[in-house]
């Protein structure tokens, strides 16, 4: 697969600001600056580059608790993002929602989901809507290896591949449902088998390599344009961190651990472009700084910005 | 003016709506060639086609998820969901999704979502068929819940859900949806806003505040106590339950200085509770007696005749404890 130098610079410069965001949230959150819980998206950046850079400013996306990297990856603020997670007024929801609960619909950014699965029925609408408002928009609903338990699961894929909507689901199976590994509550090796269950294809895909992830969910995004339905896909991929900032993640074996640390997407990926001539180790310096710059702003913008007036409590719970 | 019963006046307000606004459609089990489980809606598959009038897989959290899905990007999807018994199995999409989305994100998204089930007893239809499950939705902050009691009201406020930009729940009782009586409409198109409550009947001793089925036995009660007694009852309809309007209540009370609460709920947790706790708090100045409240015993919906009349509240609960609290 051929892509242009300018789109994979593109890629290189998402991942990059996906995982220098996320470092910063953690130590924001250490600092004590974010309250509440965060789960951070460190080790599992190649499937948000990768699978969302097929889409337009006004496709969908599905999110999840773990949603900072997605929603960067489909042109979400960091300043607003950032703003968001210190509880301040000027965040995407003014402070209302945090971590777990971002949407920024100019941006086809549906919103992350708290409850585990609850996102997947919801996609299916959002195709559903593209479909009766006769346009060509396609979803793509992430979510985990943990939700691929749930009933949800299974009603929304059953409805999306029954009525053929164009929705892509990408499960990201980093392995961990909190501390509950897959080989205890998974009976198959891969997610994607359950494909067969809806007569829809199943895709296993290497969520390391941002590249497997553009290729594999590239065609599953022509294929829900053109009309044929969706698709599962099954990102293999880690999380670095505990589950939320906080929890250690010490029922992990260390040798595991190793392992996919060994397989870091973000050195994958400027390897292969390095190798193929694409991005210099200048050019990696420079993007990273510009990165580094952009959290640096977004922390101070949330540090300076004010918190929302107690009263404003009562605000928005209906329209 | 004319006369149309309960499955009438929500097949009209359905099929006006749809003819108003295209953003409007139906998804649901048994809503396409089946029309509904008493037809209420037929015809409108075969004017709209199974686009706009969508039959479901039996899934009800599909069916809520998809409609939040297209309610916020632009649609405005009528969710059919037979029994509100059946909404346990889509709690979700009710209790954290449609309900906490506007406020969690910052209100930069709307919700306009219209849901319809059949609630109550009296069908002999047993526990998992019979709740009145309004005390449960009601504390869940983003809900409006509508209680209907006879088809004009019906209509009017089912034309309202549909308009509005918020997650809706429309609880159409049994009892009105089979053989309830005819009301008298206008030919004409008509609406009835939220959160105001209408008296129907007026009266000088004693409030009354009954929902749903209930009002057509509190207004029987009332005629008999008026007879027998010369006792006057004024009812108070809700309508809609979130919103409530407190005021109509709250002057009503000041009016007679008595009031019972009567519904079809379990007593607690219910509504009922919620309006007793509203006036002793905010009118406790204007009442000359306790508060009653006349609802459902605590136990799940029996079967069979002898049981489930026992277990509905119905006109001679009233007049106990109206005669309770009168001299």
């Amino acid at each position: 697969m051929t892509v242009a130098k300018e789109k994979l610079l593109d890629l290189y410069r998402t991942i990059v600001r996906i995982r220098r965001f996320e470092e910063r949230v953690s130590e924001e959150f250490a600092a004590g600056n974010i309250p509440g819980s965060v789960h951070v998206y460190i080790g599992e950046e190649a499937v948000a580059t990768g699978a969302i850079a097929h889409l337009r400013k006004d496709d969908y996306i599905m999110s999840t608790h773990r949603g900072h990297g997605h929603l960067i990856a489909k042109g979400g603020k960091m300043n607003l993002m950032m703003a968001e997670l210190f509880a301040k007024k000027t965040g995407y929801c003014l402070g209302k929602g945090g971590s777990m609960h971002i949407a920024d619909l100019d941006i086809g950014m549906l919103g992350a989901a708290g409850i585990v699965g609850s996102g997947i029925p919801i996609a299916t609408g959002a195709g559903l809507s593209a479909r009766m408002r006769g346009t060509d928009q396609v979803t793509i609903c992430f979510f985990g290896d943990g939700a691929s338990n749930i009933g949800r699961f299974h009603e929304g894929i059953n409805l999306a591949s029954v009525w053929k909507l164009p929705v892509i689901f990408v499960c990201e199976n980093n392995l961990w449902a909190v501390s509950v590994p897959t080989s205890t509550s998974l009976a198959i090796q891969d997610v994607a088998d359950r494909g067969v269950a809806y007569g829809i294809p199943g895709v296993v895909v290497d969520g390391q390599d941002v590249m497997a992830v553009y290729e594999a969910v590239g065609e599953a995004v022509t294929r829900a344009r053109k009309g044929a339905g969706p698709t599962l896909i099954e990102a293999k991929t880690y999380r670095y961190r505990g589950h939320f900032e906080g929890d250690a993640g010490t029922y992990r074996p260390q040798e595991e651990i190793e392992k996919w640390l060994a397989r870091d997407p973000l050195n994958i990926f400027q390897e292969q472009l390095i190798k193929m001539k694409m991005l210099t180790e200048k050019q990696a310096e420079e993007i990273d700084k510009e990165a580094l710059e952009e959290v640096a702003k977004a922390v101070q913008f949330a540090k300076e910005s004010p918190f929302p007036k107690p009263e404003e409590t009562l605000d928005n719970v209906y329209a | 003016m004319r006369e149309i019963n309960f499955r009438q006046a929500l097949g009209e307000a359905i099929a006006e709506e749809m003819e108003r606004d295209p953003a409007v459609f139906i998804i649901g089990e048994d809503v396409g060639k089946m029309g509904g489980l008493m037809g209420e809606i037929g015809g409108l598959y075969d004017k709209y086609g199974p686009e706009k009038v969508r039959d479901t897989p039996l899934s009800e959290a599909a069916i809520l998820g998809a409609a939040i899905g297209t309610a916020i990007t632009g649609l405005r999807p009528i969710a059919r969901m037979r029994f509100c018994d059946f909404m346990g199995i889509a709690w979700d999409e009710v209790l954290n999704q449609m309900t906490k989305m506007r406020y969690m994100f910052g209100g930069k998204i709307k919700v306009p979502l219209t849901m319809d089930a059949l609630s109550g007893a009296g069908r002999r239809t047993a526990a998992q068929h019979s709740q009145s499950l309004e005390g449960m939705f009601m504390c869940m902050p983003g809900l409006k819940i509508v209680l209907p009691s006879n088809a004009h009201d019906a209509k009017g406020l089912l034309k309202t859900a549909i308009r509005d930009d918020n997650p809706v729940l429309f609880l159409e009782h049994k009892l009105l949806m089979w053989g309830g009586l005819k009301s008298e409409v206008p030919d004409g198109e008509y609406t009835i806003p939220f959160g105001q409550a209408e008296i129907k009947r007026e009266g000088s001793d004693v409030t009354v505040v009954a929902t749903a089925a209930m009002v057509q036995r509190a207004l029987n009660a009332a005629e008999k106590l008026q007879q027998e007694k010369g006792l006057s009852l004024e009812i108070v309809d809700p309508r809609t339950i979130v919103p409530f309007d407190k005021q109509t209540v709250l002057n009503s009370v000041k009016k007679t200085g008595r009031l019972v609460v009567f519904t079809e709920e379990c007593a607690t947790g219910s509504f009922a509770g919620q309006v007793a706790a509203i006036v002793a708090d905010e009118g406790f100045d204007y009442l000359d007696a306790p508060i009653k409240r006349v609802n459902a015993p605590d136990t799940p919906v029996p079967y069979g005749i002898i049981l489930e009349d026992f277990w509905m509240p119905d006109e001679n609960n009233l007049i106990k404890a109206i005669n309770e609290i009168t001299v």
